[in-house]
């Protein structure tokens, strides 16, 4: 990957979006490239709708600014499609992974997006409850990222995100985690 | 690869606290302090340094403990952000009066009122004039690496002066980027280890530090520690050749992009350079001989070098993310005083850009550049001292 590729999140406080964002970029640094993971600052409110945004580049990043026309757009939290515009500075090809159980097509009509622009879905937050009990959609989509952007292998992923909650969080909790990640890498679908 | 990582700037720089071991470490646990205290406080209770770690009750009372842990000789840090800085301001010019190298990572942050913790540089130029050495960061890389350095800047014997190592509040201090270490080995010998000037626990002689001094010798005094900031340029200088050879990351008063050719020029300080560097590449394609000089040492201020590199330009915009009310920014006074001796120097103007965490976007360093073309033309200004990006 020659050229940067910029993303952003959109999530509700509280569903670990921003850490979504950190392992991602964590696990990015592999071939000496270049990352940035950053929300949006503001009041840290449970539930608030928030942003955060990646960068990543084999070019050093000295760009310290939120990412205007990110070309990966996420929506972690599907009741946002209702409050926010999230299309909002999307470019000709942006690139749409949005957690919902609803079927690609629908989404895709719902976003109003352009025929260049592509849209991916996942049920993020039923994986996340089948594979360790809590609806947190970050793992899943981290794995759907790591697929639609083809920045980074699922074995990566794999192991960030086991280095990411290993500290912190018991094995099973670890382990649902991991096959969240690798459902979230196979399971999401072009609309 | 061992050593890089995705870290935020807070993580970058404890870490450098946790590889330099300090003998003691003051804070107030609480915000304004960030999570980079509360990552070096990890470090404390884990063992993995042999800090004495001092919980106090406020930000002035952990310069005190500094104060008083630095005077009975031993190597004493602390960290600070917005108002903590500017409750400490007291005992800032204790420290550096008494000559104390204290080192002092800032997280630079507005101040109230209106209430605001974001990214801003009023706290630590509201602190310019007491005394201690500033180094300002672009990035977590030059965070990691300025408080590796700090130390030998702080404490040589020379200088024996505190020191603060800025970072950019949120935008560098609690934002994730690529960061490279040096071994816990290298810094260890790079800083080495300290050796205190007639510390108060050498009771085999007893002495007073900073006592009485009425009128007859305390101008004197003042003007050692002016002596002393005068020798600081060298000794920053030397220190950055040095860290260049455990690093290969090269240092200096201050850094230039694209300036040598450059007919009109931006000064800013810490992130925001980056992100005029970017804006900067694009005029450069355009044919725009545009350049930029962003300060690293800023107290003592390197007057001399940075005429001999700005004098050549048209036009010149200073961006300060501080304002001085009624006043221009403080980083243009300094430009203005450095290039006032010069008999060709640049028409300047002043903008105050950022305030309180406001976003600095690439749009904003076009419409400085835009106006710089202007003036480089037609010799005209507008204003003087304007406000970048605000709603009317």
């Amino acid at each position: 990957m020659s050229e940067m590729l910029e993303v952003r999140w959109h999530g509700r406080g509280g569903q670990g979006t921003v850490t979504a964002a950190k392992v991602f970029a964590d696990a990015c640094l592999s071939g000496g490239r270049y990352v940035q993971a950053f929300p949006e600052y503001g009041p840290e409110r449970a539930g608030a709708p928030l942003k955060a945004y990646n960068r990543i580049s084999s070019q050093e990043l000295r760009m310290h600014c939120p990412v205007l026309n990110p070309k990966i757009i996420i929506v972690a939290d599907p009741t946002l499609l209702d409050s926010i515009n999230v299309t909002e500075g999307a470019p000709d090809d942006a690139i749409f992974i949005i957690n919902s159980s609803k079927d690609p097509s629908i989404i895709r009509a719902k976003l109003n997006v352009s025929k260049k622009q592509k849209v991916f879905v996942l049920d993020a937050t039923k994986i996340a409850i089948d594979s360790f009990g809590r609806p947190m959609p970050n793992s899943p989509l981290v794995g759907a990222l790591a697929r639609v952007s083809g920045a980074v292998s699922l074995e990566t992923i794999l192991e960030d995100v086991k280095k990411s909650f290993g500290k912190k969080f018991a094995k099973k909790i670890i382990d649902g985690n991991l096959e969240a990640a690798k459902r979230g890498f196979e399971e999401v679908k072009e609309g | 690869m061992s050593n890089i990582y995705a870290v935020t700037g807070n993580e970058a720089v404890a870490n450098a606290l946790r590889q330099i071991n300090p003998d003691v470490c003051a804070a107030y646990p609480i915000t304004p302090q960030t999570d980079l205290m509360q990552r070096f406080a990890s470090f404390v209770s884990d063992g993995l340094v042999d800090t004495e770690m001092i919980l106090v009750e406020s930000e002035h009372s952990a310069m005190s403990a500094c104060v008083g842990a630095s005077a009975a000789g031993g190597r004493a840090v602390t960290a600070t952000s917005g108002p903590g800085l500017a409750l400490m301001w007291e005992i800032l010019f204790v420290a550096s009066g008494m000559r104390l190298p204290i080192l002092m990572p800032v997280v630079n942050r507005s101040l109230s009122a209106p209430l605001n913790i974001h990214g801003d540089h009023s706290d630590a130029m509201g602190a310019r004039d007491s005394g201690w050495v500033q180094l300002w960061s672009e990035n977590a890389q030059e965070a990691y690496d300025n408080t590796v350095q700090a130390l030998l800047i702080a404490e040589h014997m020379d200088i024996r002066l505190p020191i603060m190592v800025c970072l950019d509040g949120f935008i560098i201090s609690h934002s994730i980027e690529r960061v490279e270490y040096l071994d816990d080995d290298i810094v260890k010998n790079f800083v080495g280890t300290y050796k205190p000037q007639n510390p108060l626990l050498d009771i085999q002689h007893p002495k007073s530090i900073g006592p009485l001094i009425l009128p007859d010798l305390y101008t004197e005094y003042k003007r050692t520690q002016h002596e002393a900031m005068s020798k600081v340029k060298n000794i920053v200088l030397k220190t950055a050749d040095d860290f260049a050879k455990i690093s290969g990351r090269k240092y200096s008063l201050f850094e230039t992009y694209r300036l040598d050719d450059a007919e009109i020029g931006i000064v800013i300080l810490n992130s925001a350079a980056g992100t005029t560097k970017d804006v900067i590449d694009i005029y450069r394609e355009k044919g725009i001989k545009v350049g930029l000089l962003k300060p690293r040492l800023f107290r003592p201020f390197p007057y001399e070098e940075i005429r001999e590199t700005l004098q050549h330009l048209k036009a010149l915009c200073v961006l300060d993310r501080c304002d001085s009310f009624g006043a221009f920014g403080p980083l243009y006074t300094e430009i203005a005083s450095s290039l006032y001796l010069s008999e060709n120097k640049p028409i300047m103007i002043n903008k105050i850009y950022g305030l309180g965490g406001r976003d600095y976007m690439p749009e904003h360093a076009k419409i400085v550049i835009e106006e710089l073309i202007e003036i480089a033309n037609t010799g005209k200004v507008k204003l003087f001292k304007d406000y970048l990006g605000v709603r009317e």
